[in-house]
């Protein structure tokens, strides 16, 4: 249970893992994530489920390693086990059955956007791709992207490749050029979100975005992924992570992702894991 | 003639404690246990066991604690109770047996909870006897959640010979008594020995598992379990829809402690999980979570840590004894206060919680006087971490996952008060899941019965529900 099969380092800051769990491989649905620990006195972190095979019993997890669990979870190798992981969480994406469908990733964003985009692509929905990091070297998952789009466009911040500018001037682009779509997945860091659905909502055009917020429990326990939708809370964990992003209310979002930056900077440093440089 | 007062507990110095993490009450000694065990007058006809929800043998244990027959005393105890360590610090005794004593005509009663405490840690230190692991009846019964009713009833059930499957969303069994409840309080190892005795007797606990998400319990069926006791505990934390309810800085009680007590964040950074510590930390709530979740804030370092609370001082539901720990360590109390709004600075910190005063109104559905706001009486607060602690609710996966499963509006299931049995067939369901937050001993008290009526169900034709 939870042996690590097979590690790729993606970029030099993000990794990619397939990981043995016959439960989560088998309940596993786009837009659900797991919560896993690395250590005894661990944290327990989300990540989203980049992948499943249910034949294989596995899953598979990408992330940018950005903090001490991370870190951690980085330095693990094919064979080691991850001490507890816990999922499916989260309630699977709504995806429709046809038209077309533009999904928009930004950095270590395009994993999550990934099985999403796969099982849109087998229902034979269309699906225009547009994947996004600051620069080449930082694009993850391009193949599989192309595999399951029927268009993919890549942007870099710096213009190394690609469409220079942000994912979501891209898709202002082709919005403008006459693109017809009914509507837009996003998934990526918060400003990315944000000014994907900043873009969108002048045209009315439907976004679904995925939140990310720190968690504890990830079952509805605590509280602490909450954030506010339409003016209501909402616990991303049991009501999300999929929501209707011109309703999230961004400015919160991203304040309440911050409220330990202080603390993740002393965790790195003491723990002298090598983090943090 | 009976001592009038009954012996004092031996605790830390309240400064002393308001700074550590360490039990606050130490536990008696042998010489004062047999001191306090002389007192009890041994009636015919013991309104104690009365006041116990499930009838512990009260003057029984504590004549043989007076005959220095400890293990004999244990042994009758567990007769009834199985988790006497954790019962004999948490029990609300001062509403159950200790209100029956027929000393409090006279003086204070007799303290059974710390008689039954006594029991309890002398076994642990002189060894518990090692359970045999029962011979197998073949019959497989999963039980969903590690908390007090489900760690009881899996032991009941594993005792009778089942083969018994404890499935918990968390890393580590225990449920509130390892998430919520104080190291100060209930120390996190009395709670790994009474897991530790459970599996003892054979029950497997498989961590990690979401039941409605990482397997249903119709799955359970089809893997040949043929009774399902729900134990899933009163785990959504309600908040108060005010504004500024979402600041940095605002947690429920569960997030609080849960990040305390079960992620050790009080060792941060030798533990990974972070939690702020305030300098000026007010809980909203007077029950047992709040006075948690308002002490733990003085161990953190708070320089004041006040309670806020809408009722009176007598309509507190928290243990009298844990109110009164609170005060000597030097919590604040402020009574017939509502918050209205969280003030926040322009960095989305919490800096300020805005009250009104409250007066008690017409006595309301639970009989208690309604609080009413004055008018104009609105003030603000100063502080920086703000604590919600205003109660619990039964989780909705399960029951929304479980075709037949049908729950109340507020999101207890609906169970049968005697047998614990539900709307759905072979599915059976006890403590804070049913009765939503309640007590360790009432949790207990309905995982034993639910044991009790799985095995005369399974033993029997099995075909009336
Ligand atoms: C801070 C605090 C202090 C308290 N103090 C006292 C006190 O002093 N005295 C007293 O008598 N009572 C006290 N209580 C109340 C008491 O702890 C509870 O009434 C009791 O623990 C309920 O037991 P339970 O087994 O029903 O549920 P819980 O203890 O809540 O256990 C339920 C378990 O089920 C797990 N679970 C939930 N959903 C799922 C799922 N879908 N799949 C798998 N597992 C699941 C949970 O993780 C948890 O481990 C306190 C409660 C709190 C929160
Ligand atoms: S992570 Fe605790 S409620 Fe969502």
């Amino acid at each position: 249970m939870n042996e690590i099969l097979v590690k790729k380092n993606l970029t030099p800051v993000t990794k990619l893992i397939v990981v043995k769990n016959p439960f989560v491989a088998a309940k596993a649905e786009p837009g659900q994530f797991v919560i896993l620990r690395v250590r005894e006195n661990g944290e327990r972190i989300p990540l989203t489920i980049a992948d499943f095979d249910r034949e294989k019993d596995t899953v598979t997890l990408v992330f940018q390693e950005v903090g001490l669990s991370t870190i951690l979870l980085g330095k693990l190798e094919v064979g080691d086990r991850i001490l507890n992981l816990v999922g499916p969480l989260g309630v699977p994406a709504e995806l429709p059955d046809s038209g077309t469908v533009v999904a928009v990733g930004g950095g270590v964003g395009v994993a999550p956007i990934l099985p999403k985009c796969k099982e849109l692509y087998r229902r034979g929905v269309k699906v225009i791709s547009i994947i996004g990091a600051r620069s080449k070297d930082l694009i993850i998952l391009e193949d599989e992207m192309r595999a399951c789009s029927h268009e993919l466009h890549i942007c870099t911040d710096d213009g190394s490749r690609g469409f220079k500018g942000f994912v979501s001037d891209k898709l202002k682009e082709l919005i403008d050029g006459g693109l017809k779509c009914d509507e837009v997945v996003a998934v990526g860091p918060i400003p990315m979100m944000r000014a994907t659905c900043e873009t969108t909502r002048p045209y009315g055009l439907k976004t679904w975005v995925s939140m990310n917020p720190i968690m504890v429990d990830g079952t509805g326990m605590c509280g602490a992924c909450r954030i506010t939708v339409g003016g209501k809370t909402k616990f991303v964990c049991v009501d999300g992570p999929m929501f209707d992003g011109h309703e999230v209310d961004w400015a919160e979002a991203w304040l309440r992702a911050g409220m330990y930056r202080d603390e993740e900077k002393v965790a790195v440093e003491s723990c002298q894991c090598g983090g943090g440089k | 003639m009976a001592v009038k007062q009954r012996t004092p507990m031996p605790m830390q110095d309240p400064a002393e404690r308001a700074r550590n993490f360490s039990q606050v009450a130490m536990g008696y000694t042998e010489e004062m246990a047999l001191a306090e065990a002389a007192r009890c007058l041994q009636c015919r006809n013991p309104q104690c066991v009365v006041g116990c929800p499930v009838s512990v043998q009260i003057p029984r244990f504590i004549g043989l604690i007076k005959d220095k027959k400890y293990r004999e005393a244990i042994d009758v105890i567990k007769e009834t109770n199985s988790l006497p360590a954790v019962c004999g610090r948490v029990c609300p005794q001062e509403s159950q047996c200790e209100s029956k004593c027929v000393l409090l005509r006279t003086g204070q009663p007799i303290a059974i909870g710390r008689l039954e405490r006594f029991a309890a840690d002398w076994e642990a230190k002189n060894g518990a006897a090692t359970p045999e692991k029962p011979a197998s009846n073949g019959k497989k019964v999963a039980v969903v959640g590690a908390g007090p009713s489900g760690l009881t009833a899996a032991g009941d059930l594993a005792k009778l010979g089942y083969e018994v499957t404890i499935y918990e969303s968390l890393h580590e069994p225990g449920g509130v008594l390892i998430y919520g409840i104080p190291e100060f309080r209930l120390p996190k190892e009395v709670v790994r020995r009474e897991v530790e005795y459970v599996k003892a007797l054979g029950v497997k606990i498989e961590t990690d598992v979401v039941v409605g998400r990482t397997i249903t319990i119709e799955d359970l069926f089809d893997d040949g379990f043929e009774a399902v006791y729900v134990a899933s505990g009163a785990g959504l934390p309600m908040f108060m829809r005010i504004p500024g309810e979402n600041l940095n800085g605002v947690y429920s009680a569960n997030e609080w402690l849960t990040r305390i007590n079960l992620m050790k964040a009080y060792l941060f950074p030798e533990w990974d999980t972070p939690v702020k510590r305030g300098k000026r930390v007010v809980v909203v709530g007077a029950g047992n979570v709040a006075m948690d979740a308002v002490r733990c804030a003085l161990r953190l370092g708070a320089e004041e840590a006040s309670i806020v609370y809408r009722r009176s001082r007598a309509e507190m539901p928290a243990r009298a004894e844990e109110v009164e720990n609170a005060e000597e360590e030097g919590v604040k109390f402020h009574f017939l206060t509502n918050p209205v709004e969280v003030i926040g600075d322009e960095k989305g910190w919490v800096k300020g919680l805005k009250c009104v005063k409250m007066e008690l109104g017409e006595p309301d559905q639970s009989g208690r006087r309604r609080p009413v706001p004055i008018a104009g009486s609105e003030f603000v607060m100063d502080c920086d971490i703000v604590i919600m602690a205003l109660g619990t609710s039964p989780n909705p996966i399960i029951s929304q996952t479980t075709p037949g499963l049908n729950a109340h509006s507020w999101g207890g299931l609906i169970a049968d008060e005697k047998t614990g049995r539900t709307t759905r067939e072979r599915v059976w369901a006890g403590g804070d899941a049913v009765t939503g937050s309640a007590t360790v001993i009432l949790a207990m008290g309905a995982g034993k019965a639910a044991a009790k009526d799985i095995h005369e169900f399974l033993s029997g034709p099995q075909d009336k529900w």
